[in-house]
């Protein structure tokens, strides 16, 4: 297994000291890592998933949009941050893997080392709750 | 290959009685490849003295920095190639996303910091951003890699005559991470010294210093030896000393370290003046210790 580049082991490392879940992918989209708080949120440990395609994570929380339509993978935020190259934000809902239906708004942006290497991307999420 | 080194001590030189065994210069590693060419790794301190052994000598000398702070560069002004006519030097450093090399050189090589600016070096200077990938300068096949240090810093994997060198003296592979070491490909550093048999690393604090200096880029003696374990190198090298620790210091924290563990390669106090020859068909490692 490649060792991963030192700018996503310092963003995982990041990751894993903070209160904010955070979800890195590489630059095809592959689940690299997701922290404690995120794993509160998608409802299952990091340990027990590991790495992942996007092809797997993009679907299995059944995202759909704010209004209740399905939401494609490829329209996540993370995905067209990768797609674009480009911060992206938007509001989903997701049905966590311990069965909780979530309102989340999530920001991803994309991780860029130095000399123009594409290394992946960042979402952030926050869960929406009634005021 | 043989490998000499010039200066082992960490963030600033620390010359005197109490330091004279490990020796007090800061970060400068020579290696020699079986054909005479000279790869100097830093340019701390120490890099005078190895300047003033190269004197006679005319082929070109490759000096390659891991990262530009003090420590690493302050011997650069005192190093006897630059100030010899027609000797060719190539300086290599890590790649910055503001300023060339020569900018951030020239910081410190002009007044008021230093007399003599970088473009009034009598020798055939050229500068390098270090390629993040295997590359070649003479002999020595080289790869480079940013490792978790603040700032622009690379490590280096050196291959030559048959045997391999990781150096990486300003390493903090520990920042972050719950328990050292991680699984490998979340290890910074690793895939430059997996199965080195020489790895230089970094072991500046003891456990209860590295919790005060979290962050600071270096590592305890104790994520040393789990990194050198890890990656399966046959010989590791203690480096960039910490400046407030004596001989008798370095001493005690590594016998502390030994005691009751059995490590799966040789351990070496980095020492100023030390020698480790890998021509040895086996590859076995000697020491000359030439102080």
């Amino acid at each position: 297994m490649a060792q991963k580049a030192v700018e996503l082991i310092l963003m995982r490392q990041l990751a894993s000291c903070l209160a904010v879940p955070v979800f890195l992918v590489d630059p095809e989209g592959t689940l690299l890592y997701y922290n404690e708080p995120a794993e509160r949120l998608l409802g299952r440990r990091y340990d027990e998933t590991g790495e992942m395609p996007a092809s797997e994570w993009g679907t299995m929380f059944t995202p759909t949009a704010e209004d209740g339509s399905p939401l494609p993978a490829d329209e996540l935020a993370l995905s067209v941050a990768l797609r674009k190259w480009h911060p992206a934000h938007r509001g989903l809902i997701i049905r966590s893997l311990d069965g909780v239906t979530r309102r989340l708004a999530v920001t991803a942006f994309p991780l860029e080392g130095q000399g123009g290497r594409r290394l992946g991307a960042v979402a952030i999420f926050w869960e929406e709750r009634p005021s | 290959m043989r490998l000499t080194l010039w200066g082992t001590r960490g963030s600033v030189a620390a010359a005197g009685p109490e330091t004279v065994r490990y020796g007090g210069n800061t970060s400068c590693v020579e290696v020699r490849a079986a054909d005479g060419s000279v790869l100097v790794l830093d340019a701390g301190t120490g890099v005078r003295r190895l300047g003033a052994a190269l004197r006679g000598e005319t082929g070109r000398v490759d000096v390659v920095l891991t990262h530009l702070h003090m420590d690493h560069i302050q011997g650069l002004g005192f190093f006897a190639p630059f100030f010899e006519q027609d000797r060719e030097v190539h300086v290599w450093g890590p790649p910055s996303t503001t300023q060339a090399l020569r900018e951030r050189l020239t910081r410190y090589l002009s007044p008021p910091l230093f007399p003599v600016r970088l473009r009034e070096l009598p020798c055939r200077l050229i500068l390098h951003d270090v390629p993040l990938e295997w590359f070649e300068i003479g002999p020595f096949r080289v790869n480079a890699a940013l490792v978790c240090h603040p700032g622009p810093t690379v490590g280096y994997r050196i291959a030559a005559d048959g045997a391999t060198i990781a150096y990486l003296p300003d390493h903090e592979p520990a920042l972050g991470i719950g328990s050292m070491p991680a699984a490998p490909d979340w290890i910074s550093g690793f895939d430059l010294a997996t199965d080195a048999d020489v790895l230089i690393h970094d072991a500046q604090y003891s456990v209860a210093e590295y919790v005060e200096h979290v962050g600071w880029g270096h590592s305890a003696l104790t994520h040393t030896l789990a990194f050198a374990t890890a990656t399966d190198v046959r010989c590791l090298v203690t480096f960039h000393h910490d400046p407030e620790h004596d001989d008798d210091t370095l001493t005690r924290l590594l016998e502390e370290a030994r005691a009751g563990a059995a490590f799966p390669f040789e351990i070496v106090p980095g020492t100023e003046g030390l020698s480790i020859d890998l021509s040895d068909p086996a590859r076995s490692v000697s020491i000359a210790g030439a102080r």
